[in-house]
């Protein structure tokens, strides 16, 4: 009768609370200089400390610099203070910290599980949306405000009220060329971008199990943009074997038990969810996203919606019936904690192997981590887009979202694999077309929205 | 910590778009301090000036308009609040002087935010906000009702919120009270699951 989520919820019930609410127990606090130095210095401010600083940790990836060579000078106005002041703020809180320059650094939602920093079973936590990523471990993992985290660090806990089970069933296999973002876009199209709120939503079924663990990951990035309170995947030997030796991951015997005991981490075949969701993976297609709202999207063959809002389309420049492919682009971007991994990048360079980019266009890839960065160099993926005419930068969230410093030219189109086409989120006015890094460098290439799969040959 | 929320009575501004995100409310470019204060000036910055940078109003947006240049209220519509977790948009909608936002619903994490800034999040079905769209509002929090010209209508609010929100307390103190169970919890875990607490400069 027990969910995955109920299990890791009742191991973590400190007390109950009025009101139907738990004091639930936080396993880990992650930080970036965006709003570390806030929560930190607040907490300093009203006389407390962090209670447990080895299971807190900050990273620099929101704001600091993607171009090579870079200090704590950033492009965005009044941003160094950020770095200079989180760094300080983590210093004196006793905090492991991931500086600029470190070897380590990198955005928060690839190096945490990069380390072993988040496990199967955890409660973990950052001030950021996108920490649902990491349910991917079958860790709960969610995103907080500052005082929530203010709130964890002081006490080792947080104040819930349990939120409610959803369970996704992605049943069958994906089709060649469709992609873990192209799940996540078509089931957010589908059910639309409100149509997790208020549940931990389990992903799960043939089509999810078969995924690597990175494509796991781009899937419950994606979980916020459903309006989930967190994204979940079952652990199993895919999980394991990926976590095995990664730095802050139990060793030894301490192994042996962690594992025996994350065995157990998964519903049982009676679980009761209060909403269910079954997609036939084999019916998704590579998508794209047309409007300013990830829920706004379609196969990337489709069109625009005869019924689009005119606000959207306005913003959007397009118009309802016109077909996506073809759709002149500006600007190329692969990079995020949604689909800047190392498999990501390979994907993309396999497309983009003794191509060029179409002449005009501004193409950028960000890797997701320093480590990523350097097993991509390793491997020679940094030429194969240097020769395509993509910038190959340092690791950070970089123009994933734009902070008033580095952007897209003001009103640009780009075709982005990250997780957001709001207004202006990549700059002023920019038009951000969502979509998998295959369809992004298939894109960039023809210098027009495109399907990967004509490209690939497929 | 916030001032305690008892009533308050205002005139209802309404912004009735659907999923309005955090982006919207504060753009990051706005956000330039540090802190949690100085952001009252770039809340809805995208929308709110013609010119942003030399903040030049439009005249057009809501909260430009001369009868609701006092509000202290917000009615907007589905899926409020979502978006980038950042308390920001709270921070700023607060130090701008909202008090109450009445939404058809709110994304999760703002919806915490606000109850920790003592703003109150309040649900109602949407031909109800409709109604009291440029009406003068009154909200009471212990009543969980909302007044206004043609009806009153309760709303749903957790107790564990409300609370906080009637007292302006602070949760970090009302979770210390707690102080024995945690350290109980934390013996007990330690025991099942050492590999959870990790030591010190690990690496
Ligand atoms: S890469 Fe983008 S979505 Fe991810 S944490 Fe950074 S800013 Fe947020």
């Amino acid at each position: 009768m027990t969910t995955l989520f109920d299990r890791i919820w009742d191991a973590h019930v400190v007390a109950p609370l009025p009101g139907g609410a738990a004091l639930v127990a936080i396993d880990r606090v992650l930080l970036h200089e965006r709003t570390g130095a806030a929560a930190l210095n607040a907490l300093a401010e009203a006389g407390r400390t962090v209670a447990d600083p080895a299971r807190v940790f900050a990273m620099m990836d929101h704001i600091v610099d993607t171009l090579p060579g870079r200090t704590d000078q950033t492009l965005m106005p009044g941003g160094q203070a950020f770095i200079t002041e989180t760094r300080a703020a983590a210093q004196a809180a006793g905090i492991t910290l991931f500086d600029v320059g470190d070897p380590d650094q990198g955005i928060m939602h690839v190096v945490s599980p990069e380390l072993g920093i988040v496990l199967p079973g955890l409660t973990l936590i950052a001030p950021d949306s996108h920490t649902c990523t990491q349910g991917a471990l079958g860790a709960l993992a969610w995103g907080i405000g500052s005082s929530e985290a203010e709130h964890a660090m002081a006490t080792g806990t947080l104040r819930l009220t349990r939120p409610k089970t959803m369970r996704v069933t992605f049943t069958g296999t994906l089709a060649p060329g469709v992609t873990a973002k192209d799940m996540m876009l078509a089931l957010i199209a589908a059910h639309g971008a409100g149509g997790g709120a208020g549940h931990v939503v389990e992903f799960a079924g043939q089509a999810v199990t078969a995924l690597d663990m990175e494509a796991r990951m781009t899937l419950c990035n994606m979980a916020t943009e459903f309006s989930a309170f967190a994204g979940l995947i079952a652990p199993d030997d895919v999980t394991f074997d990926w976590l095995k030796g990664r730095r802050y991951a139990p060793k030894g015997a301490h192994w042996d038990a962690a594992r025996a005991g994350w065995r157990d981490l998964r519903s049982d075949a009676d679980a009761v969810f209060d909403s269910e969701i079954e997609i036939d993976a084999a019916s998704i297609a590579p998508m794209v996203s047309w409007g300013t709202s990830p829920q706004a999207s379609v196969a990337v063959t489709g069109s625009v919606p005869e019924d689009a809002t005119s606000a959207m389309l306005d913003y959007m420049a397009l118009t309802a019936g016109a077909p996506l492919v073809g759709t002149p682009i500006d600007a190329a971007f692969i990079g995020s904690c949604t689909n800047a991994r190392l498999s990501d990048l390979r994907r993309a360079a396999a497309l983009l192997k003794g191509c060029k980019v179409a002449p005009g266009i501004r193409a950028i890839c960000v890797p997701g981590s320093s480590a990523v960065r350097r097993a991509a160099e390793a491997e020679g993926l940094d030429q194969v887009f240097l020769d395509a005419g993509f910038e190959w930068r340092m690791s950070g969230c970089s123009m994933c979202f734009f902070a008033g410093g580095e952007s897209f030219a003001e009103g640009s189109r780009v075709i982005s694999s990250t997780n957001r086409n709001f207004e202006s989120r990549q700059g002023l006015r920019v038009k951000t077309h969502i979509a998998s890094p295959e369809t992004v460098a298939a894109s960039a290439i023809a210098g027009a929205i495109a399907d990967a799969r004509e490209l690939a040959g497929g | 910590m916030a001032e305690p929320f008892t009533t308050l009575t205002s005139i209802a501004a309404p912004l009735l778009r659907d999923n309005i995100d955090t982006d919207a409310m504060i753009p990051s470019r706005e956000m330039k301090s540090t802190g949690k204060t100085g952001l009252a000036g770039g809340l809805f910055a995208g929308w709110r000036y013609l010119d942003a940078a030399a903040r030049t109003p439009d005249p057009d947006f809501v909260l430009n308009q001369p009868q609701f240049s006092a509000a202290t209220l917000l009615l907007c519509g589905r899926n409020f609040g979502c978006g980038s977790s950042r308390e920001h948009a709270v921070w700023a909608l607060a130090e701008y002087g909202i008090r109450c936002i009445i939404a058809q619903s709110f994304a999760p994490i703002f919806q915490s935010n606000c109850v920790r800034n003592g703003i109150v999040p309040v649900v109602l079905p949407p031909e109800v906000i409709a109604q009291l769209a440029g009406q003068a509002v009154e909200v009471d929090l212990a009543a969980q009702t909302v007044s206004a010209d043609g009806g009153v209508w309760s709303f749903e609010i957790e107790g564990e919120a409300k609370a906080m929100l009637l007292e302006g307390l602070d949760a970090i103190d009302l979770t210390f009270k707690h102080r024995e169970a945690i350290a109980a919890f934390q013996t007990a875990d330690r025991a099942k699951r050492p590999w959870v607490y990790l030591e010190q400069n690990h690496a």
